[in-house]
């Protein structure tokens, strides 16, 4: 039998996608977390969850949690994608099965061990290089992003024409998480460009022998994937495989310039390579966000989340809960950061991390070996966007070993 | 604001120590010499997701290993459900689960591991001799939820040892069920009809099934028809419930992990911190690389040539089947 009971729900009038709150969303986080288990945020009509319990439970309840209404503010019960919707992301069970099973095969650890050499290679002959042009830069467009869109792009087997579309492509499909707000104008205008140049590199003709692209294409010819899935699998690499990365390693490398100790701890001990990637995500959290919708009325604490309805989860907040975490603001090399959601958890986890991690290990390592000190040399910048906290620009100063 | 008080609650996940260690909450005989174990979490927790056609390896107490296909629902994530027969003339495994095995009892389980994944199409044909049923028995309820066009045709010896015909009652003439005592042997050719592109051929039975499916499909074009076959896996030793050691060859540490504690948190107690992240052998982040010593692995990632090579272990979950394991740590 039900029974009906009023209960009471925390509201806020607060908007997580306002410029001011971009810019520094830590007081949002705050608040929202001591607010309750589930808070109702009137601007947009969803709920929201910010205490690390309740987000790590509705990334593992798939059942109770959908996203194939869309894990972003849109309802695609109602509302039209902007883009055919992802297979994986955008998915639930048991149309993910396959696809999810494809990728993890494609990048999973085994699969990826034979690109350990190649991009610790590459990793040290770019900070070779980079040492070598001067010892003062703004590391973003001189470090992070072009180290991913160095390795990550010839490791799906794309052509070298038109990589400079991947990163405003990204930019704006993590926009388009939030809502239509001026975010999501700015990239407007190049969506039909951008979103054509992509899906010409997800055929099957242009991809090389051997990468991930190619591999994909090679599930499908037996039949793991229908041929019409395979160049969406490959969209997703595109779309979720390169600002991801290139915002994860400006974290980084502003937490070690804006805390020197720790950087002396990792060249002492470079083996903690792995270790600071995962707390630096975990202090970041490079995705903020992602929503999911009810399929039930769920209950949280004593408020029940009606079928149907929008839930917002504070991937950044939940990290830095310290109902879970001691100290939870330090950047810390000593704390295990395991168990964090910046890559989410359950069915939809992450299923690029370990090529995201092995990127910055290669990276790290490298700047380890060549590099005593690491320091601003200005003040930072942060880049706007609905889902991803990122850096604009941040100025540093290197001490070369 | 008004809220029904019947709503699921949102639960959290258990720790990994859990997930590797179940409890026999039922056990129903289906059939002659068929019975099912449900299996749940002793805390009651979510259970690792599985998809179609997987299968965990029970840890039978006394550390036999032995596989069966997951027969429940997959939208439960609480319960497993494992179909057994009791094979004629055995003193291991099934005869064990038959008759020893008891509501109340923990087992060990690995897994799930799928290696014989429904994959996407529009027009499936199922083929299952006997105790062959319980993988494909998920598989027809997907087939059915995504309104694909299936049949499936279900072989056993006689009648009363052909488990879950309730069940598939339900389908009506999707299925046919053809108890040999009845009707002599399957028409595989009258039922698979002319080769076609697109269809999708499942088979799970005994071998000379699985041969004769691979000889009606010959004509077929490649990859149509797949097939899951159990191969005994027992690796040699059986798997341990007794403490072992782990050896770490960098620091020459050794940590005794004892059958209550995972190696990953043995391995913090002494200071050696491994990444983790789902703690459920399911995310990969804690591969280790394994120097010597045989893994007891528990993950639900690799196949079973991966394991074989006994060259990593996810020490969240994966335990040792030597007393000692040796590992690049
Ligand atoms: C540090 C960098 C990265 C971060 C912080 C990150 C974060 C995330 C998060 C939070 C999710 C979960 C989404 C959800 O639960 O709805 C996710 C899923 C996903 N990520 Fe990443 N990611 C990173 C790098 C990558 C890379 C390098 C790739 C590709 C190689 C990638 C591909 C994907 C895909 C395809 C999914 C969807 C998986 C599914 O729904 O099954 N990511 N990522
Ligand atoms: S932590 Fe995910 S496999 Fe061990």
């Amino acid at each position: 039998m039900t029974a009906t009971v009023p209960t009471t729900i925390p509201t806020s009038d607060v908007d997580p996608f306002a410029h001011e709150v971009l810019e520094d969303p830590l007081p949002m986080h705050a608040a929202l977390r001591e607010a309750g288990p589930v808070v109702h945020l009137s601007r947009h009509d969803v709920y929201a969850m910010a205490r690390y319990a309740e987000v790590h439970a509705a990334l593992t309840d798939w059942q109770g949690f959908q996203s194939a209404a869309g894990v972003g503010l849109s309802n695609f019960r109602y509302e039209e994608p902007w883009r055919p919707p992802s297979l994986l992301l955008e998915a639930d069970p048991p149309r993910h099965d396959a696809p999810r099973r494809v990728l993890q095969k494609v990048l999973g650890p085994r699969a990826l061990r034979r690109l350990h050499e190649h991009w610790r290679a590459d990793a040290e002959a770019l900070v070779d290089e980079v040492l070598a042009a001067g010892t003062e830069f703004d590391a973003v467009p001189v470090l992070t992003e072009v180290f991913p869109l160095r390795v990550f792009p010839d490791a799906v087997g794309i052509p070298d024409d038109g990589r400079e579309n991947l990163l405003p492509y990204g930019d704006h499909a993590f926009n388009a998480f939030g809502p239509a707000n001026d975010l999501v104008a700015k990239g407007a205008p190049r969506v039909a460009e951008l979103s054509g140049w992509v899906a010409a590199q997800c055929r099957r003709e242009v991809l090389a022998p051997g990468g991930f692209g190619a591999e994909i294409w090679a599930a499908s010819d037996r039949g793991e994937i229908t041929p019409e899935q395979a160049p969406l699998v490959v969209r997703s690499l595109l779309t979720a495989g390169v600002d991801t990365t290139v915002h994860a390693l400006s974290a980084i490398l502003h937490a070690f310039a804006t805390h020197p100790a720790q950087w002396d701890r990792l060249r002492a001990e470079p083996s903690l390579a792995r270790v600071a990637f995962d707390e630096a995500v975990r202090w970041e959290s490079p995705v903020q966000t992602f929503f999911r919708t009810a399929t039930t009325d769920v209950r949280v604490g004593d408020v029940v989340v009606p079928e149907g309805r929008k839930i917002l989860m504070f991937l950044g907040a939940a990290n830095r809960d310290p109902r879970r975490w001691a100290d939870p603001d330090a950047f810390d090399l000593s704390r295990d950061p395991s168990g964090h959601v910046g890559f989410g958890m359950g069915i939809h986890q992450c299923v690029g991390q370990h090529v995201a991690r092995l990127e910055a290990e290669a990276l790290l390592t490298a700047l380890a070996r060549r590099v005593r000190a690491i320091a601003p040399a200005g003040t930072p910048v942060r880049h706007h966007n609905n889902t991803l906290r990122a850096w604009e620009s941040l100025p540093v100063r290197l001490t070369p070993a | 604001m008004t809220a029904s008080v019947s709503a699921p609650a949102l639960a959290s996940a258990p720790a990994s120590a859990d997930v590797a260690t179940l409890r026999v909450v039922d056990k129903q005989v289906r059939a002659d010499g068929v019975v099912t174990l449900d299996l749940a979490s002793p805390s009651g927790g979510r259970l690792r997701d599985w998809t179609p056609g997987a299968h965990v390896d029970l840890v039978l107490p006394g550390g036999l290993t032995r596989q069966y296909s997951l027969c429940g629902d997959r939208f439960d994530p609480a319960t497993y459900r494992v179909g057994v027969l009791l094979e004629p003339g055995s003193r291991g495994g099934s005869a064990y689960v038959h008759r020893e095995l008891a509501v109340g009892d923990l087992v060990g389980v690995g897994g799930p591991r799928n290696n014989f994944p429904l994959v996407p199409s529009e027009r499936y044909l199922f083929v299952a001799g006997g105790i062959g049923i319980t993988p494909l028995l998920p598989m027809v309820r997907q087939a059915e939820a995504l309104g694909a066009d299936w049949r499936l045709l279900y072989g056993g010896r006689e009648r009363r040892s052909m488990a879950f015909l309730d069940e598939l009652a339900a389908f009506g003439d999707r299925v046919l069920v053809r108890p040999q005592d009845e009707t002599g042997l399957l028409d595989l050719a009258g039922f698979l009809g002319r080769p076609r592109p697109g269809v999708r051929v499942y088979s799970c039975g005994p071998a000379p099934l699985l041969a004769a499916m691979e000889r009606a499909c010959a004509d077929w074009p490649p990859y149509t028809l797949r097939t899951e076959r159990f191969v005994a896996v027992d690796g040699g030793a059986p798997a341990r419930t007794a403490p072992f050691e782990v050896e770490l060859a960098r620091t020459g540490t050794t940590v005794v992990v004892d059958p209550g504690s995972t190696v990953l948190d043995a391995l913090g107690r002494v200071g050696v911190e491994v990444l983790s992240s789902c703690r459920r052998g399911v995310c990969g982040t804690c591969e280790t690389t394994v120097l010597a010593g045989r893994p007891d692995h528990r993950d639900a990632l690799l196949d079973d040539d991966e394991r074989a090579a006994n060259d990593c272990m996810y020490v969240c979950v994966s335990r040792s089947r030597d007393e000692r394991l040796v590992l690049d740590l």
